[in-house]
């Protein structure tokens, strides 16, 4: 939507919801919340911590029940590991396997320190660079930790028979990939996600037949159960039947991904969703930064209405492609008839140092910015070119087919177009959520007992991830963090014996079939993904890669009425007790439907641009995001008040001792 | 060039596990050549859902041919007759106005039915869990570059590690043989130093547990590599029979 539109729309919507102004929320309690990071040097931190933790002594392990929901690579390291350690696991998984969950799609690779290549990088220099990656927004302790037990990943995932891709003397390989300028990634073809959760799988498969955990598949989590403020279970719906479960335990761990689906079209699976996430909210798990949201730069564009999600391509395809539009707005000539001089490599010019490998946010507001000059390419106009024609000069087809092979492939299969011939055409889409449930250094939320790996939290990325860090911190949490810190807790606190016949599981249980049975009652005109749609063209308008103070108070709005329309005009066909997507999915929209809004009140209350947050009235005059150290270098966390209630704002005032704030430069 | 076509579905329609299914026909109109075939679905299924009709279950997930969730007999080929290509990626520029496609669930012994066209695959977990694994707990491995993988190693069970686990190889064997799935997770792990230790173990205990859970025996009849979509080759299905004559032999646990 132009300026102009915009302002007019907004025009509409003052009369309609009689705002004048939209008002940043920040009220309440502004007590800083306690990280329990722990004293000493950053280098010494996690290793002084081990040692201060409690431990569960080895032969006590086994009374202790710890349920994790999700089998992504954070759900499944950590499911694996506490069986290894002793403790007794239930693990539930959405999917029909817990082999499926979204981390099997991450394409490119896994960031660690091990400086293989020789080329100057350390954990110092991991450190450092995912805290700047994350346009200084994460917590310095816990990105540091994460840069440490970098390398040990490695070394398990290797021993674990992950076949990463090896050089002719038989060693590891590394790639480089966006906003880093070592070689540090580790890649198993295009495929990485897929073997790293394939590890983690075989490994909880192992405990399966073990008899350490007890695995649920086709389950959803839709409550928490908190008893005397501690979270003692979860109530499952049973996908197959209908059945609700209650699975009662001495904490519980939630590695339940992103949120991306909030904007409907995202590079996540279908199933990826925030109620877990969100029902711990509102259980009092506060949600920290959920307007940083990341827009992956190169995604197969946009190309109908029909569509149901986008596909991402790897951003490895920047080490040889070439970002380019043609010069002159409007030229709809084909790309082979657009010669050298009419080109322009606009990262390549504009950031000469790092090209086209400068981080995601800052490669996609470009490749917006371009698009919104007129410069697009393709039918919509809302798409770059990737062009890998000097890579296959300069190295041969057989070389880039063997490093992109497959992603080419795959982009053909999508688009009919043959990226060997004919430069490919990508744009900026909703990839991961850098926002999450707030979690303390020991990965424990608000909620004592709940604690939250992987996507689902907060912690390590700030405002940006980094390319390659998603399937670093997921392990890291599930393989190397949590079997530690967990045990602080158990040690430390008294066991409490809950069982399902709690009156706590009754009144959770009580309240979701109320929930599930009010959708199913309301038999209105609208299909849900009607609704989902409607909600994420919204989010994408005003919450997406670009925001201002008008456009989100106006999206606010348009949320709300959106979710009286859905409570009052939802279709959700069949029955409650029955194998029935439409309501599993109908419960996640409604869920979103809330969610959104809670994205907004943090989009407008952070009155600066950061990483993936960019408010217009705060850039550069290069247009990069203008942060405001002195007034929002701290993590949000917003805790639920009540249904219809504003939330309250909590901070987390982020002191960086390690790395000096600076304005990210990657020029 | 984007273009939209009329089709004539004949979907497999079943309530439960324990009822009988029968085919119900449905039109798809204004179907864009661009869609996916599970967005076609989606389509269809908005359009049941606003007649009020019950939608068709179907399994899906990832939608990018890599978690493996999706899958379905297409026109009698599993994932439909594009080489190399799961279900969410095949695209309906692959199909004629005015066809007629035949929509079943992936049919074996071991994958009972849930509902329509979404199948039990947890038989395959099992076989995993009979031995598809190093077995080595997290902490205290050694640095990773002090395992050498020569490099085409490195690539062949690579080869074999793609798989996605989705049975349309179980699906497509006349005998619903799951030995082209168990001898990708074999012959991945024999092929690497890191599994070797357990090789036998693993060859021995996999394919008894596929035989125990009902899946049928290899005849070499080759329909499973044509229909992967992951092109998975059924050399691994030979080296995962020299595995097991060998642990046969040699094996202590016999």
């Amino acid at each position: 939507m132009s300026q102009l539109a915009q302002r007019q729309a907004f025009a509409t919507f003052k009369t309609h919801y009689g705002v004048a102004h939209p008002q940043p929320v920040q009220k309440g309690n502004t007590m800083a919340l306690d990280a329990k990071i722990p004293g000493g040097p950053i280098a010494e931190k996690w290793d002084r911590h081990r040692f201060e933790l409690k431990l569960v002594n080895p032969a006590n392990k086994r009374k202790f029940t710890v349920i994790v929901v999700g089998t992504g690579l954070a759900g499944g390291s950590a499911s694996a590991t506490l069986a290894e350690l002793g403790y007794n696991v239930k693990t539930f998984c959405i999917q029909d396997s817990p082999r499926r969950a979204h981390s099997i799609a991450a394409q490119g690779g896994i960031n660690a320190a091990k400086n293989y290549p020789n080329d100057g990088d350390s954990i110092w220099r991991l450190f450092y660079d995912t805290v700047k990656g994350g346009d200084f927004r994460a917590r310095e302790a816990n990105v540091y930790r994460l840069a440490q037990v970098s390398n040990d990943i490695i070394d398990q995932c290797v021993a674990q028979g992950i076949p990463f891709a090896r050089d002719y003397g038989g060693l590891l390989d590394n790639r480089s990939f966006g906003g880093a300028q070592v070689s540090r990634t580790f890649y198993a073809r295009g495929q990485t996600g897929q073997q790293l959760l394939l590890g983690a799988y075989s490994a909880l498969m192992r405990q399966v037949a073990a008899g350490k955990v007890q695995m649920f598949p086709r389950r959803e989590m839709l409550d928490v159960v908190l008893v005397d403020g501690h979270a003692k279970g979860i109530v499952v719906r049973n996908m197959i039947n209908g059945q609700m479960e209650r699975h009662a335990a001495d904490a519980v761990v939630l590695c339940t991904g992103g949120y991306g689906n909030v904007f409907f079209l995202s590079t996540n699976a279908m199933a990826s969703n925030v109620t877990a996430a969100f029902r711990a909210y509102k259980k009092g798990a506060f949600f920290a930064n959920p307007c940083f949201t990341q827009i992956h730069p190169t995604c197969i564009p946009v190309h109908g209405t029909f569509q149901s999600k986008l596909t991402l391509m790897s951003e490895s395809l920047r080490n040889d492609g070439r970002v380019w539009v043609p010069k002159k707005p409007g030229d709809t000539r084909k790309p082979d008839q657009i010669p050298e001089s009419e080109r322009d490599y606009y990262l390549e010019n504009k950031y000469p140092s790092f090209g086209n490998l400068v981080p995601r946010d800052v490669a996609s507001r470009n490749a917006k910015e371009q698009c919104d000059m007129g410069k697009g390419v393709g039918e919509t106009g809302q798409a770059v070119y990737l062009d890998f024609a000097d890579a296959i000069s300069r190295d041969g087809r057989d070389v880039i087919a063997k490093k992109y092979g497959n992603l080419f492939q795959m982009y053909e299969k999508i688009t009919a177009d043959d990226p060997y011939e004919t430069p490919m055409m990508i744009y900026p889409a909703i990839h991961y959520t850098m926002g999450g449930l707030w979690v303390d250094y020991n990965l424990m939320s608000t909620v004592p007992g709940l604690f939250v790996l992987g996507e689902a939290n907060f912690s390590d990325h700030g405002a940006n991830r980094l390319g390659a860090s998603a399937l670093m911190q997921g392990l890291a949490d599930g393989y190397f963090v949590l079997p530690y810190t967990i045990g602080g807790y158990l040690a430390g606190t008294a066991k409490a014996n809950v069982t399902t016949g709690h009156k706590a599981f009754e009144e959770s249980e009580k309240q979701v079939t109320g929930r599930i049975d009010r959708l199913m009652s309301i038999n209105g005109k609208r299909t849900v993904d009607d609704f989902h749609k409607t909600l994420g063209r919204i989010m994408w308008e005003y919450c997406g890669m670009a925001r201002n103070n008008e456009g989100l108070a106006m999206a606010r709005g348009m949320i709300q009425e959106l979710r009286a329309e859905f409570w009052e005009n939802v279709r959700v066909p069949g029955t409650a007790a029955d194998f029935n997507q439409s309501l599993e999915r109908a419960g996640r929209v409604a869920d979103f439907l809330e969610f959104g809004e809670l994205m907004i009140i943090d989009a407008l209350a952070r009155q600066e641009s950061c990483g993936g947050h960019f408010n217009e009235k705060f850039e550069t005059e290069e247009h990069e995001a203008l942060r405001d150290d002195d007034n929002f270098c701290h993590a949000a966390a917003w805790e639920h008040t009540g249904d219809g209630q504003e939330p309250e704002f909590h901070k987390e005032p982020l002191v960086f001792e390690n790395v000096k704030l600076t304005q990210r430069s990657y020029k | 060039m984007t273009k939209t076509i009329n089709l004539t579905l004949k979907v497999w329609r079943q309530k439960g596990s324990k009822d009988k299914g029968r085919f119900d026909t449905y039109h798809a109109e204004n179907i864009s050549t661009d869609m996916s075939f599970l967005e076609m679905l989606d389509v269809v299924n908005d359009q049941l859902t606003i007649d009020g009709k019950e939608p068709i279950a179907f399994d899906h997930d990832c939608r990018e041919g890599i978690c493996g969730m999706c899958g379905c007999v297409v026109n009698g080929r599993a994932h439909g007759a594009e080489k190399g290509t799961t279900l969410c990626q095949l695209h309906m520029r692959h199909f004629n106005n005015g066809d007629t496609i035949a929509i079943e669930p992936f049919r074996a012994m071991a994958f009972k039915v849930i509902k329509d066209l979404a199948v039990d695959r947890s038989a395959l977990d099992k076989i995993i869990q009979a031995g598809g694994y190093v077995s080595v707990n997290t902490g205290g491995a050694q640095d990773a570059n002090a395992i050498l993988v020569p490099q085409e190693v490195a690539d062949l069970a690579m080869d074999a590690a793609q798989c996605i686990g989705c049975g349309a190889c179980v699906a497509s064997c006349p005998n619903a043989s799951a030995m082209l799935f168990t001898s990708a997770k074999v012959s991945q792990l024999a092929l690497l130093p890191q599994g070797k230790p357990e090789a036998a173990k693993r060859a021995l205990n996999m394919v008894r547990t596929m035989d125990e859970l009902g899946f049928g025996n290899c005849t070499n009849e080759t329909e499973c590599e044509a229909e992967c979509p992951k092109e998975i080759s059924i050399t691994n299905i030979a080296r995962l029979n020299r595995e097991y004559l060998k642990a046969g032999f040699f094996s202590r646990s016999m």
